[in-house]
């Protein structure tokens, strides 16, 4: 990436894109619509109608140059290796966008009668099928919109479930210190207060700290696996029985599920309910933030509470037929229609092109390529838990903190060699935390890239530590002010020109 | 065809590249690097499908696409919160990018100048759209919005008790009591006609076209919520605001909706996204991502995330909301359709939906045995009461090739919500007009 | 750093300075300020709230991280500090000065007893004072 030449002659009108409003002239307009061919009807009165609409007026050629240039200022997965922990950025195949985008599917409408959409009602009741194949659970639902709403189903579902037995003491949920931040947000929007379990030197869960938390007033667990730390706790079977005894119940965060991929099911561990990340393990692109899905699998316990719809299969004559349906005690509508769609329509080619084999390689290439970059960096880089991996690793940055330079100086000096960085600061429960995941969709050479620039990197923070401090060198922008931003915030267009 | 068995187009590593990695671990095969899960559950027998090339799966999907009815081959007439409105092509074309398509959540935004500057954008179009002061950078869909507001409006009065029109959408309303219960909130409905405010009222929620396709008279409603001290909410239809005054000039306090009308194709129910705006005075209590313009280390302008603290990933339990990925990517398609369509388009969509609404209804209101039973202004949906269920009359429009309106009759006695936007033409228009009058004779 | 001697301190890392008109003025301490970094804003009582001595007083922001501010002495909250309110970066400039952050008519001035002298807080600091809670 590099400053359009403008920047140092001092003809760029300002540094970064002029806004929509600030490039607005009277009379452009990005978009043609047809003349109104029914005669023209009756306004309602004059104080119901808008006197002006502050929106931008620009050519359509003006619309589409700003945005793609605004595209070009990103880093993505179509154009680096980004291998940030926790959030699996694996390639994200094109045709699946055609197939979203195919009449017929892309163009209907969600409250159509049900029998003029049973294609998508029956891939709908498929995909349910594999997903619940996947975590080894009995039903699904696939209407929650993303992760952290999946969660919050999650959490409601216990809830439920605990007050219909007539178990109306169990306010807690546990949650493991090492937890992305959204267990404990969903947990408490459920009604819950959290009890945070620590993790041993080890990197597993502390039982003894879990035994002792374990009380009547336990709803359940919120545990990931692997964990944040990127490991495979060896007891989680242990796990899963203690809170069972005490009569709570085990939820599983998916967002770590594409180190698992076929190898073992959450469900044949113990775990009652799963949410999976469709824009994580089934390869639907992120989209700076979204669209994602974060569907539900419960064990058949559960099935009753499930949030609606669900689609079912009956038979109509001779013929199998689909519909929605809402479980007899449901937790509710989880959004305004069924699910998104058009990411499940993606995720769904992923698992049928893939098939039970490709989805156990993905998850074995996964680990191993976790694992070449463990070994390969072990040597530079701290380890705080000497062990395997799974799908990622948790490097530290302490050794490099020691010279003066944080883990932050060593992500921002990654951008300069055309690599995003790891995920930084995270878990919480590690000192300078560099998580990385490669996933399974970068080549060996890709790694072996990456392997080089982390090797130098390290380097340059003995020898030029300043180089570190200053990166990035070659982005759009260098570092941002990022207090000055919270201290003074400016959140919209506002006409500077007084 | 011979080779090393099956292989995988997104797989790049070959055998020989996995013993070399593995030879690098210092391990002999794979399974050796999940030796912590327990042997006999490992590497279970499970129920998929083998795998297929993408063009087995393209002729699977496209097989199924036919069993749908669509657009190609119908016109339709069903709104009720999702609608078909034009998409100029620009809008996919750049959203397809891979450069906004697959990058994550901007969290280093020396390398995400894009999509922060879009959201930006977005947040400004929302706030001139809706005339509020600040915008997020959007919620999961215009559903989940108004169930965030609601409780947003609980944090900033320290009560816990809202109040909704009995016009708002039945389905906003099921999404708000599954947001909204488990905190112990309440929500009662009150009636449009007398809205009556509580002195313990979090908030009063009106939807603005509501549910009904009416438009609420806002200025009475805002006096109602105000001199109870509670805030006003209110849902919006994006489109409608071409046309009718926003609420932020009613001096409405959040005002949430669901932008799938602006660019955004139906999709059977989504991605859609929710637009989430408030008063300046709110901004720390906002649900959700915001973006923010600064400056880099050289003065330059570049935009972050900010006012990160009310967010699960740093208040955690205590985080304004657990929303972490949302929809970012069709926000900035909304953000794209608005620049378009800009300050002259929105106005001659919002134009072309209420003539032609309003054109439909007085053909249909001519068609013996159908009436209307509101008077109130409305703009792109209205109630048409049939002479037979409206499951019957639906049934026989699709006969010819027609989609109807929603059927609403648990609300209106053979109540039918109708739809018309700029999509339909007038040949549509009178074509739904003869079927009516057909399924009308036919049901008798 | 130098602590000013005036002041009593708590383990929470604030600051109470009592002053002759029988105000206690309360603010962070330099090392509180230093480990939050760069303060963008703050949450602080309205006056006339009752405080509890260690309980919460407020919340102190900074880019990625919040913090509970405990009040070192129980009492009633007289005032605010208007200009830390909309200029958060002087608690960073002038933690001690400033920087303060509300002023407390004191319930129990025996509470003082349960704080710290600087030459104590120094100490405290470079024994345990790094582990922040």
């Amino acid at each position: 990436m590099r400053q359009p030449p403008g920047e140092e002659s001092g003809l760029c009108r300002e540094s970064g894109l002029t806004l929509l409003m600030d490039q607005s002239r009277p009379g452009r307009v990005g978009a043609s619509l047809p003349e109104l061919d029914v005669p023209p009807q009756e306004l309602p009165p004059d104080d119901l109608l808008r006197r002006d609409l502050p929106l931008p007026e620009v050519s359509e050629p003006e619309v589409v140059r700003y945005f793609t240039r605004l595209s070009q200022m990103n880093f993505s997965v179509d154009t680096n290796f980004y291998p940030l922990g926790s959030c699996t950025m694996k390639y994200n195949p094109k045709w699946h966008d055609d197939v979203a985008a195919m009449p017929g599917m892309a163009d209907i409408h969600p409250l159509q009668p049900e029998e003029t959409v049973q294609g998508s009602l029956e891939l709908m009741y498929r995909l349910q099928r594999y997903i619940c194949e996947i975590a080894g659970l009995a039903e699904s639902s696939l209407s929650t919109l993303a992760g952290a709403q999946g969660e919050l189903a999650g959490v409601l579902m216990m809830r439920a479930y605990h007050l219909d037995r007539g178990d109306r003491q169990r306010k807690v949920i546990l949650i493991p210190d090492s937890a992305h931040g959204t267990n404990p947000a969903s947990a408490a929007m459920g009604g819950f207060s959290v009890v945070s379990i620590p993790s041993t030197a080890q990197g597993d869960m502390d039982l003894e700290a879990l035994s002792s938390a374990a009380s009547p007033e336990v709803a359940g667990l919120m545990i990931t696996l692997p964990s944040t730390l990127g490991l495979f706790d060896r007891h989680i079977r242990e796990i899963c029985q203690i809170v069972h005894r005490c009569g709570g119940l085990v939820y599983g965060d998916g967002a770590n599920m594409n180190a698992l991929l076929g190898k073992v099911t959450l469900g044949a561990l113990g775990f009652d309910i799963v949410h999976l990340n469709l824009h994580k393990t089934f390869s639907t692109p992120h989209g700076g933030g979204g669209p994602g899905a974060g569907p539900v699998c419960v064990a058949q316990h559960l099935a009753q509470f499930l949030p609606a719809p669900v689609v079912e299969e009956f038979r109509s004559t001779d013929e199998r037929c689909y519909r929605f349906a809402t479980p007899e005690q449901s937790i509710g509508l989880a959004g305004a229609f069924h699910g998104n769609f058009g990411v499940l329509l993606r995720a769904y080619c992923y698992i049928r092109s893939m098939g039970k084999a490709g989805l156990r390689q993905a998850s074995e290439d996964a680990v191993l390529n976790a694992n070449y970059l463990l070994s390969r960096l072990r040597d530079v880089y701290h380890l705080p838990y000497d062990r395997r991996c799974m799908h990622e690793v948790v490097f530290s940055a302490r050794n490099q903190k020691a010279g003066g330079v944080r883990a932050l100086d060593i992500a921002k000096r990654l951008l300069d060699f055309g690599i995003h960085p790891p995920t930084m600061y995270f878990p919480l429960t590690v000192e300078e935390a560099l998580m990385i995941e490669p996933t399974e969709t970068e080549s060996k050479e890709t790694l072996d890239y990456f392997i080089d620039v982390m090797r130098q990197v390290a380097k340059e923070a003995q020898e030029k530590p300043e180089v570190l401090k200053l990166a990035p060198h070659h982005t759009p922008v260098s570092r941002l002010d990022e207090a000055k931003a919270a201290r003074q915030p400016d959140l919209r267009w506002r006409n500077r020109k007084g | 065809m011979e080779g090393p068995g099956p292989s995988w187009p997104y797989l790049p590593n070959t055998p020989s590249d996995r013993q070399e990695m593995l030879r690098a671990i210092g391990v002999s095969s794979v399974e050796d690097l999940f030796a912590d899960i327990p042997d006999e559950l490992l590497n279970p027998a499970l129920q998929l499908p083998t795998p297929a090339a993408e063009l087995d799966v393209r002729r699977e999907v496209e097989a199924l696409a036919r069993q749908n009815a669509s657009p190609g081959g119908y016109s339709y007439f069903l709104g009720g919160g999702a609608y078909r409105h034009f998409i100029p092509s620009l809008v996919g074309r750049i959203t397809s990018r891979g450069e906004l398509a697959t990058c994550y959540t901007p969290y280093q935004p020396e390398v995400s100048q894009g999509t922060l500057q879009a959201t930006y954008e977005f947040q400004s179009l929302v706030c001139g759209l809706t005339a509020m002061d600040v915008a997020n950078a959007g919620m999961y869909d215009g559903a989940t919005a108004l169930a965030e507001a609601v409780l947003m409006a609980c944090r900033v009065t320290g009560r816990d008790r809202a109040i909704a029109l009995d016009t708002l959408s039945p389905r906003y309303k099921r999404v708000i009591e599954t947001y909204v219960r488990p905190q112990g909130i309440t929500v009662d409905m009150v009636p449009f006609t007398v809205p009556e405010v509580p002195d313990d009222a979090a908030c009063l929620v009106a939807q603005y076209p509501n549910f009904l396709g009416n438009i609420e008279d806002l200025a009475f409603l805002e006096r109602k919520a105000h001199e109870k001290k509670a805030l006003l909410v209110v849902s919006v239809d994006p489109i409608a605001l071409g046309l009718f005054k926003s609420p932020g000039e009613y001096a409405a306090d959040v005002v949430t909706g669901e932008c799938q009308p602006l660019g955004i194709g139906l999709s059977f129910g989504g991605p859609y996204v929710g637009l989430f705006a408030c008063r300046e005075r709110y901004v720390r209590q906002m649900p959700g991502r915001i973006v923010g313009r600064t400056t880099d280390s050289q003065g330059r302008t570049g935009y972050v995330l900010t006012l990160q603290t009310r967010e699960q990933h740093i208040r955690r339990e205590r985080a304004t909301s657990n929303i972490c990925t949302s929809e970012a990517l069709v926000a900035t398609s909304a953000a794209i359709y608005l620049a378009a369509l800009g300050r002259q388009g929105l106005r001659r969509v919002a134009e072309l939906c209420y003539h032609k609404a309003h054109y439909a209804a007085s053909l249909i209101r001519e068609v013996p045995g159908y009436k209307l039973p509101f008077q109130a202004p409305f703009f792109k949906e209205f109630i048409v009461q049939v002479p037979a269920p409206v499951k019957e009359i639906n049934r026989r429009l699709l006969d010819r090739k027609i989609i109807g309106g929603l059927d609403i009759s648990d609300l209106v006695p053979n109540g039918m919500l109708l739809c018309v936007t700029e999509m339909n033409t007038k040949e549509e228009i009178h074509a739904l007009r003869d079927a009516l009058a057909w399924a009308a004779r036919e049901a008798r | 750093m130098s602590y000013p001697q005036a002041f009593r301190y708590s383990k929470e890392h604030e600051w109470v300075r009592l002053d002759e008109d029988g105000t206690a003025v309360v603010g962070v301490t330099h090392f509180a300020q230093e480990q939050l970094g760069d303060i963008v804003y703050l949450a602080l009582p309205e006056p006339g709230t009752s405080v509890v001595q260690f309980a919460k007083l407020g919340e102190v922001e900074s880019v990625k991280a919040v913090s509970d501010i405990f009040s070192p002495l129980g009492g009633t909250v007289l005032e605010v500090n208007k200009e830390a309110v909309d200029h958060p970066e002087v608690v960073n400039q002038e933690p001690h000065g400033r920087g303060w952050l509300v002023k407390l008519k004191p319930g129990d001035l025996g509470g003082v007893r349960n704080l710290m002298t600087a030459q104590e807080y120094e100490a405290f600091l470079a024994a345990d004072g790094t582990k922040r809670h």
